[in-house]
């Protein structure tokens, strides 16, 4: 802790603290990590709203109801909700110091969220093999940025997974691991927040246009 | 009155943390609720249940933000506590920039395409 003096008028030195009183190692991790949250929320509010202004601009090319299949959408929904699910108790093993389940479940949540990057990718190529590519029209375009935005963060997700079942295996359960699975438990939740607007505004109210 | 206090200082540096509420139930309830809630818009826009699309558009968008809620509540274990109510702060903040951001362009741009000049009258303009 370093003392500044600062001599005043009188003659007198006042002393004041220069530095902040320290703070253990992550102590604001959580909150930093939130705000880098909460200005990824805002770059998919931007693609939303190119989304809600382009979205009806077809350029005669295919529709929403031509192009999407509900149900495959729903499946897809269903994976990384799932995915969410086997997050939560991956954490709560983790709370219990439970190693092997604690992998366990983070291993079960990559495969869901592998599930959902390959049902993702498979419906992207039937899209572009039907020539609706994202030159085709403003409606695709916007289409395809958004969604594919999404599908970026979550393979970003499953790349951080992998790296910490490997810390975790490599480290175990110390503190900056938890903290790191707790960054990305975060991250994993406010992806599936993001999905429940992708399938609301893109594909059910698509298919409803 | 005492043992409140206690148990609510507790509380509070519990959520210091950060997964203050991680319980077993709490993820099945918010889970539960997820599958519900994602279930009826897919089910009410397949079936085609409901007779006007408006009413459907607007039933389904009141479930998303209802199933956001849920999971901010259950999954993000989001609370008014949490960091000292910084991150509520930092929420809240979020929330009207985008409300701003969707609202306006969609305002905007709407308007923008009504209040074009049609295509006869332009060339009529010459």
């Amino acid at each position: 802790m370093t003392v500044a003096v600062n001599p005043s008028q009188t003659g007198e030195p006042v002393f004041y603290l220069a530095d902040e009183h320290p703070h253990p190692e992550g102590y604001s991790t959580s909150l930093g990590f939130w705000i880098y949250l909460m200005s990824d929320c805002l770059i998919f509010a931007m693609l939303f709203a190119a989304f809600g202004v382009l979205g009806a601009n077809y350029a005669a090319g295919p529709a929403p109801k031509d192009l999407f299949e509900l149900p495959l959408v729903a499946v897809n929904t269903s994976m990384l909700l799932l995915s969410s699910i086997t997050y939560g108790f991956a954490m709560l093993t983790m709370q219990q110091n439970k190693i092997a389940q604690t992998q366990m479940w983070l291993a079960i949540t990559g495969l869901f969220g592998l599930a959902f990057i390959g049902i993702e990718l498979s419906e992207f190529a039937h899209m572009i093999h039907e020539g609706a590519t994202p030159q085709r029209s403003a409606f695709l375009s916007s289409f395809f940025t958004l969604v594919g935005t999404h599908g970026l963060h979550v393979s970003c997700g499953l790349i951080w997974l992998v790296t910490l079942m490997v810390q975790v295996w490599k480290f175990g359960l110390i503190e900056a691991n938890r903290r790191r699975l707790m960054c990305l438990s975060m991250f994993w939740h406010f992806l599936d927040v993001v999905w429940i607007g992708v399938f609301t505004f893109v594909y059910l109210l698509g298919v409803l246009r | 009155m005492s043992t409140d206090t206690h148990a609510a200082h507790a509380d509070d540096h519990h959520h210091d943390d950060g997964h203050a509420h991680s319980t077993f139930s709490g993820y099945m309830l918010g889970f539960v609720l997820s599958v519900v809630l994602t279930a009826i818009p897919f089910w009410l826009v397949m079936s085609g249940a409901l007779p006007s699309k408006q009413i459907t558009a607007l039933v389904i968008m009141a479930f998303a933000v209802v199933q956001i809620v849920v999971h901010m509540i259950y999954f993000l274990h989001m609370s008014p506590k949490s960091e000292n109510g910084w991150s509520m702060m930092a929420l809240i903040f979020t929330i009207v920039m985008v409300v701003i951001a969707l609202s306006g362009s969609l305002w905007v741009m709407n308007h923008l395409n009504s209040n074009m000049m049609p295509m006869h009258e332009m060339t009529g303009m010459k």
